[in-house]
């Protein structure tokens, strides 16, 4: 089992003739993802390797058989790709772009509420089940699979290190998500908490934070009123300065909020097991976990 | 993105948000010029640099003649002025706003962000006007007035209503205050406010109700859409490294530190930063050089990072996905060739084409320190900081 995405899950790629869209669609491909379609307006009927191309999700839905789209469309236009994929009924739209503005999201998330259809990103490196599917952009071979752990990040990078030092100890992962470094994100850690919960193959989770907004606090909450497996938790950020954005739009401490020790402490007396050290995460997977 | 105080009063004026006369001046002469066609005294004299506290730090003052507008123009036009925002290391001051000075008969709160949780847009409000707000929330949190806006509703007369109510406003000023919130929410919303605050909003003795102060911060996201915007950019304002490394798309912010650091991605960046710290040192840098950095990139970086005088020991800590290990070493190879190599470097890589990388390091005959994982990294930089230390 895994959450969200698995081998049956049928992928259209928006902005699939793009540079980035035709680089990480044939690593997708590769790795045994069922892409079925591709979306650029003005070159429906085009092929990109074997992968048809449609100018419309609707089309993508329609003929094709989409039910989840990964998105690599510049951020001009990107609220306008996530908004078509749901009035196209897909039920996961995976958003990579980077750069979105933030009334933009805001008008995307206040459109997508209470339909039925789950965001993912933007401004992430994607989800992956190992073993199945990856709809995202993350190096695959550092992934184990078989589980038993989850893995959820608002990073990139620092995602693989964890997947990376986890693999290495021969830890494997159900799936691996990458929620995004946006201030305005559409699944945040509880969405993912909870589906990991209720996944019988997942045995605990490691949730990788950091600085900005109070996602972790009430993730924290979450954990301690309803988490029964194990969470291992990172923060980054606790050198950095207030006031200023480290390199995620969202990791900002702004007015004394958002800080890395707060978090920390939140998620500590949640009973989540914090680590301190990013270079002895793994062993200190193998100690909660084993 | 942050403008002056002066900037963000034209905008107010663009959009009909009354604001006291004036204008900026860059000189003492000049701010006389201004003083003269505002109509009497007194007249205030305000320092514009970016960080707030200005009044507090001697840069707001009030002048009661065209001689003292002058003198004290000149007192702070090329002073260095210190607040609680600037840092002890202070900001030279290069213009002041000259303003007419205003019969106050009230102090107010107001200001319109994004907020993060709610996806909303949020108007805050207070009646305890020229405090710092973070204070008020910490201390009395029932005097601040909040209301969430649906971007897709847009803001309606009862959201005004609201708020106007909450501040117990007299009645000759509910109008002029509902129809000066519309217009500023406009204003954000058209220029994608990452906050817009005035702080103190007046009430004056005739009823009236002006924005005495003026903050706008924009979002960086979407300055690609408000050309205009980016013609306030004020470069003086900035960290002369970092207004160098936004010439070469780095993500980069110079710190106190004394070891420097060049990463792919923001939070492994920050994860960096932290382990610098847990090995005894502290990190001179945040540097994310991206997802798809190129050679040129990484050695643009290390030259940036290494014309940083307080910079003792760098490490380089890159996560190969995207950005392959191999271009990373061909990078840090010329950029070490062009510049030379005058502290030690401690390099970890992982990831795609991790061993095309360490061939690239070894055949390039420098002097590199290569760690196998980042716990060995972390020992390695806390050789350098205890060494640092000894001296």
């Amino acid at each position: 089992m895994s959450i969200f995405v698995d081998k049956n899950s049928r992928v259209v790629v928006q902005g699939i003739t793009g540079k980035e869209g035709q680089f990480h669609t044939r690593h997708c491909v590769e790795y045994g993802t069922q892409v079925v379609a591709g979306v650029t307006p003005g070159k429906g009927g085009q092929k990109m390797d074997a992968v048809p191309v449609f100018n419309t999700v609707k089309d993508a839905v329609d003929e094709a058989g989409a039910n989840c789209s990964l998105i690599f469309v510049p951020p001009a236009f990107a609220a306008d790709a996530v908004m078509e994929a749901a009035d196209a009924g897909i039920d996961l739209i995976v958003t990579i772009t980077e750069g979105i503005p933030v009334l933009d999201m805001m008008k995307v998330m206040n459109y997508l509420a209470g339909k039925p259809v789950r965001l993912i990103g933007p401004n992430c490196p994607g989800i992956i089940t190992p073993g199945e599917a990856k709809i995202g952009i993350m190096p695959a071979p550092i992934h184990k699979p078989g589980g038993p752990i989850g893995v959820i990040s608002r990073s990139g990078t620092l995602t693989y290190e964890v997947v990376n030092q986890l693999s290495l100890k021969g830890i494997g992962q159900t799936t691996c998500i990458g929620i995004g470094g946006d201030p305005i994100i559409g699944s945040n850690f509880i969405d993912c908490l909870d589906a990991f919960e209720n996944d019988p193959d997942t045995l605990g989770v490691v949730m990788v934070g950091e600085i900005g907004g109070t996602a972790e606090e009430e993730a924290a909450e979450f954990v301690a009123a309803h988490m029964s497996k194990p969470v291992v938790g990172f923060i980054s950020g606790l050198t950095a300065p207030p006031g200023r954005r480290m390199g995620h739009a969202g990791a900002i401490i702004s007015g004394g909020s958002g800080t890395a020790a707060a978090k920390i402490e939140a998620m500590q007396a949640a009973g989540i097991h914090v680590c301190e050290n990013l270079g002895e995460l793994g062993e200190q997977c193998v100690d909660v976990f084993k | 993105m942050k403008i002056h105080e002066y900037q963000a009063k034209e905008l107010f004026r663009k959009y009909g948000v009354p604001t006291p006369q004036g204008r900026a001046a860059f000189s003492a002469e000049e701010a006389v010029e201004v003083a003269k066609t505002l109509g009497g005294y007194p007249v205030v004299v305000k320092a514009q640099i970016h960080a707030g506290g200005r009044g507090k730090g001697g840069g707001v003052k009030l002048a009661q003649s065209e001689q003292e507008v002058g003198s004290i123009a000149g007192q702070i036009i090329g002073m260095n002025l210190v607040t609680h925002q600037t840092g002890p290391q202070g900001q030279e001051v290069k213009k002041v706003l000259v303003e007419q000075g205003l019969n106050i008969a009230q102090e107010l709160y107001l200001s319109i962000i994004p907020d993060r949780a709610l996806a909303k847009i949020v108007i805050m409000a207070s009646e305890a006007g020229g405090m710092d707000i973070e204070d008020v929330a910490a201390k009395t949190p029932q005097k601040i007035i909040k209301v969430a806006i649906n971007p897709l509703q847009g803001i309606q007369a009862y959201h005004c209503r609201q708020v106007a109510f909450g501040l117990n406003l007299p009645a000759a000023s509910i109008k002029p205050f509902v129809a000066l919130l519309k217009n500023l929410y406009q204003l954000f919303v058209d220029y994608d406010g990452s906050l817009v605050e005035i702080n103190p909003l007046v009430l004056t003795a005739d009823g009236s109700v002006v924005a005495l102060d003026a903050k706008i911060n924009f979002d960086d996201n979407a300055l690609f859409r408000h050309k205009d915007i980016l013609e306030y950019r004020d470069l003086d304002e900035e960290d002369p490294l970092d207004v160098e490394a936004s010439k070469y798309n780095l993500n980069y912010i110079n710190l106190d530190g004394n070891v420097g650091n060049m990463v792919n991605g923001a939070g492994l960046a920050m994860a960096t930063m932290d382990l610098i710290k847990l090995a005894g040192a502290e990190p001179a840098n945040f540097l994310d050089v991206g997802g798809g950095a190129s050679a040129e990139m990484v050695e643009n970086g290390f030259r940036i990072i290494l014309s940083d005088p307080s910079v003792k020991g760098i490490l380089i800590n890159i996560f190969g996905g995207i950005l392959r290990c191999d271009v990373l070493a061909e990078g840090v190879v010329q950029a070490a060739k062009k510049t030379g190599i005058s502290v030690p470097v401690v390099v970890r890589m992982e990831g795609t084409n991790i061993e095309e990388g360490r061939r690239i390091l070894a055949e390039s005959g420098l002097d590199l320190i290569t760690a196998a994982d980042l716990k060995d990294a972390a020992a390695k930089v806390a050789q350098i900081a205890k060494f640092e230390a000894k001296k």
